[in-house]
């Protein structure tokens, strides 16, 4: 007992250090803080950018005398989210994990705090948005340190070219490179003309409206731009209100300009959209635009990362973050502690963002005018709005302001991109949104 | 005294004795060596199967967050969900029309593998196999090519002769459509082998008999045939229907459940719901519904083949 007292106070005392500055002593190291420490890190899919996280990782154990070992764990096939539930259910395995979205909340109970972390990074390299603060914390506790590696925001990616050509928009004009955005007239009516002229053009934009992330992620996007709640924060089903019939006779006009096969889209449909030059704009981090760059280069250099539409009540764009959290039942939690401080230092996300080539995002405000989003190309300064470093989008998640552990039903189950395609395939209005009513009632359970 | 003192050892080597003796005897019966032999597959089918079985039915009981005992309340909830009704439906769809149209091409198949001589039928068999052979999580990838919702080799080739684009995947008929066929595809050689086994333990006098008789051929079948290869179709069957409930790989690679949750089965739904939706017990709740039913069916079906086994 005595012990653990003793290392939390040295812990308090290094993170109030740190603070000031990390450089000069980031952790006063215990006895216990030794040991062995056991990481779930998502796998990357940037070739070298595990490499960049394992260097850090291994900086670390050095200076602390700490045996580390790593699992990256890919996220396709589900395989993170499986290892993680089923930690969650042995109460055994790593140390950290890394967990994406909606992960933290589903296993709070199961989570160790992190606030002395958290805040410490905050006072340092500025707060976080209010999605990460959503997602992330639970009755006052940070449930996870927000990670750099694997959060993206999935803004538009427009080709220069076609929306030139088709839309008569020059999105680099709207969004230049290493400037404040001139996007006051990219609004969801202007959008929606693109779309229109783009269809007819044989470049249709590439939005699905399939059950996967990309696409409930896109749709949630547009729920909030017309302010469409059907759930409030209080968790109360609000569905049958006229912003969402708003946004349902919206996304009907939009789904006759998009491909018909788009009900049936996963998230790597629009990738393929986008790099086989079929489409002048998809929804997507930069994970199209680099794939292009390798594989077709020729597209890519007609690529360009940019903010959404705003619509009557914002401009959303959505943002999933990632999140290091430490387990109840890890072994070594402070020297958990003392390695999640570690990695989001400036200089370890600053390293971290460029071997992910631009794509990793960091929560935090003061990180989001890194020098690698301004000079990756072609074209060069593609990717400079991707962080959204002049914070005129919200960054947002689908199906908030609900509560986190509803919200996650009403995402996994996608019922906004059901309840596009319901009311697109001829369902009255009134069917649709009774349907949803009944859906989200069943959401409620606890 | 001599014997006093003698005894109690004369006693310990006799019981030792004895005992070795009975191990020995208990070792030389066929039936311990066979119990010993199966002991590793009862210990792995104990901590894999019965285990976890015992386990999900414990998570069934418990409320979203696992903290508190709710008894039958979780299927008391799903009992009211229109969702989960349309993936009991389509459950049912998916498994009988697989099972019906499996069964169906397993029994002509094999009959044409059964004519050809016996010098090229190795090949043929084996060729039939493939698709069974290979793992269905890495043939159903294939399939999703050929069905992708932009890409589709199918629409290519329907193209050149003015037909399509078909929505495989995209239109909730045509992607029902779309994973029953390669449930079919996948399931029809386990079929046709074990039908083709079956026919050929018919003893050819029946069937001269039947010639003699002045039988034709689909009276050969019907009255010859089929009564032979009767346990074997519903053992079969039996197992087919198990299996195809509870897949999982194909539809959640080719379709995930979409399109508007049209083609989940109880496997995909329950990982949607259970892992994907962080609601474990009732993804547990799910998965567990058809037990009874499936238990039920397999007591009939078991106990008609036994009762045939018995008069023949």
């Amino acid at each position: 007992m005595s012990r653990k007292k003793l290392s939390r106070r040295q812990f308090v005392a290094a993170t109030a250090l740190t603070s000031a500055a990390f450089v000069a002593a980031p952790y006063v190291r215990g006895a216990h803080a030794a040991g062995k420490l056991s990481i779930g890190f998502w796998d990357h899919w940037v070739p070298g950018a595990n490499k960049a996280s394992t260097e850090l990782v291994n900086e670390w154990a050095a200076k602390e005398k700490v045996e580390v070992t790593i699992d990256y764990i890919p996220s396709q096939g589900n395989k993170l989210l499986l290892t993680i539930q089923a930690e969650a259910q042995a109460k055994s395995g790593h140390d950290i994990m890394a967990m994406a979205t909606w992960l933290p909340h589903a296993h709070a109970e199961n989570l160790e705090p992190v606030n002395e972390v958290v805040e410490a990074v905050i006072k340092q390299s500025g707060d976080v948005n209010g999605t990460v603060r959503y997602l992330g914390v639970a009755n006052g506790k940070w449930l996870g340190v927000p990670a750099c590696v694997g959060s993206q925001i999935k803004g538009p990616c427009s080709r220069i070219d076609l929306m030139k050509k088709h839309a008569g928009i020059d999105v680099q004009a709207m969004y230049p490179a290493g400037a404040p955005p001139k996007a006051e007239g990219w609004t969801t009516d202007t959008f929606l003309k693109a779309a229109e002229a783009c269809h007819k053009g044989g470049v249709p934009f590439g939005i699905g409206l399939g059950e996967t992330s990309d696409n409930v992620d896109t749709v949630g996007a547009f729920f909030l731009a017309f302010g469409a709640e059907v759930v409030d924060a209080k968790g109360k089903v609000v569905v049958k209100n006229d912003n969402v019939r708003a946004v349902l006779e919206y996304y009907k006009k939009l789904m006759a300009f998009l491909p018909p096969d788009a009900p049936a889209w996963d998230d790597s449909s629009n990738n393929k959209w986008l790099v086989s030059g079929r489409g002048a704009l998809i929804m997507n981090p930069p994970s199209a635009w680099a794939v292009a760059r390798r594989d077709a280069p020729q597209i890519a250099e007609q690529c360009w990362t940019h903010g959404f539409p705003v619509g009557p009540k914002g401009r959303f764009a959505p943002f999933l973050p990632f999140y290091w959290s430490i387990w109840k039942f890890a072994k070594n939690k402070e020297a958990a502690k003392s390695l999640l401080l570690h990695l989001s230092q400036p200089e370890a996300i600053e390293k971290m963002v460029t071997a992910s080539g631009g794509y990793d995002l960091p929560a935090f405000e003061k990180l989001t005018t890194l020098k690698t989003w301004a000079e990756e190309g072609p074209p060069k300064g593609t990717l400079y709005h991707y962080p959204n470093p002049h914070k005129h989008q919200v960054l947002s998640i689908s199906a908030s302001p609900a509560p986190p552990k509803v919200a996650q039903q009403i995402y996994t189950q996608a019922t906004l991109t059901k309840m596009c395609v319901r009311f697109y395939q001829g369902e009255p209005m009134e069917k649709t949104l009774a349907w949803a009513e009944g859906e989200l009632e069943g959401f409620m359970r606890s | 005294m001599v014997d006093v003192a003698v005894q109690p050892n004369r006693g310990v080597v006799a019981g030792s004795k004895r005992k070795r003796s009975s191990l020995q005897t208990a070792m030389k019966r066929k039936s311990t060596t066979a119990f010993l032999m199966t002991l590793p597959l009862i210990i792995l089918i104990a901590v894999l199967v019965i285990y976890p079985a015992f386990y999900s039915l414990h998570l069934a009981t418990l409320n979203k967050s696992m903290q508190r005992f709710v008894g039958l309340g979780n299927f008391e909830f799903l009992f009211k969900r229109e969702t989960f009704w349309l993936v009991v439906k389509q459950s049912c769809i998916f498994a009988i029309t697989a099972v019906i149209f499996k069964a169906l091409i397993g029994f002509i198949v094999a009959h044409f593998v059964h004519n050809i001589p016996a010098k090229g039928q190795r090949k043929w068999r084996g060729m039939l196999l493939v698709p069974w052979v290979i793992p269905p999580a890495m043939s159903t990838l294939a399939w999703l090519w050929l069905f992708d919702p932009s890409y589709s080799a199918f629409n290519y080739t329907l193209a050149y002769f003015g037909v399509g684009p078909v929505p495989w995947t995209g239109d909730a008929a045509w992607a029902r459509f779309s994973v029953i066929l390669v449930n079919i595809w996948v399931g029809a050689p386990f079929f046709m082998i074990m039908y083709l086994a079956a026919l050929k333990s018919v003893p050819d006098q029946l069937y001269e008999a039947a010639a003699i008789d002045g039988a034709n051929w689909w009276q050969r079948i019907w009255y010859v045939t089929l009564p032979m290869m009767r346990n074997i179709i519903a053992i079969t069957t039996l197992f087919s229907l198990i299996v195809t409930f509870a897949n999982f790989d194909i539809v959640r690679i080719l379709t995930a459940g979409g399109p508007l949750d049209h083609t989940h089965i109880f496997a995909t739904w329950a990982f949607r719901v259970g892992i994907e939706g962080s609601d474990v017990p009732l993804g547990a709740s799910v998965s567990l519904f058809m037990v009874p039913i499936l238990a039920i069916a397999a007591v009939f079906i078991l106990r008609d083949i036994n009762k045939r086994g018995n008069e023949s």
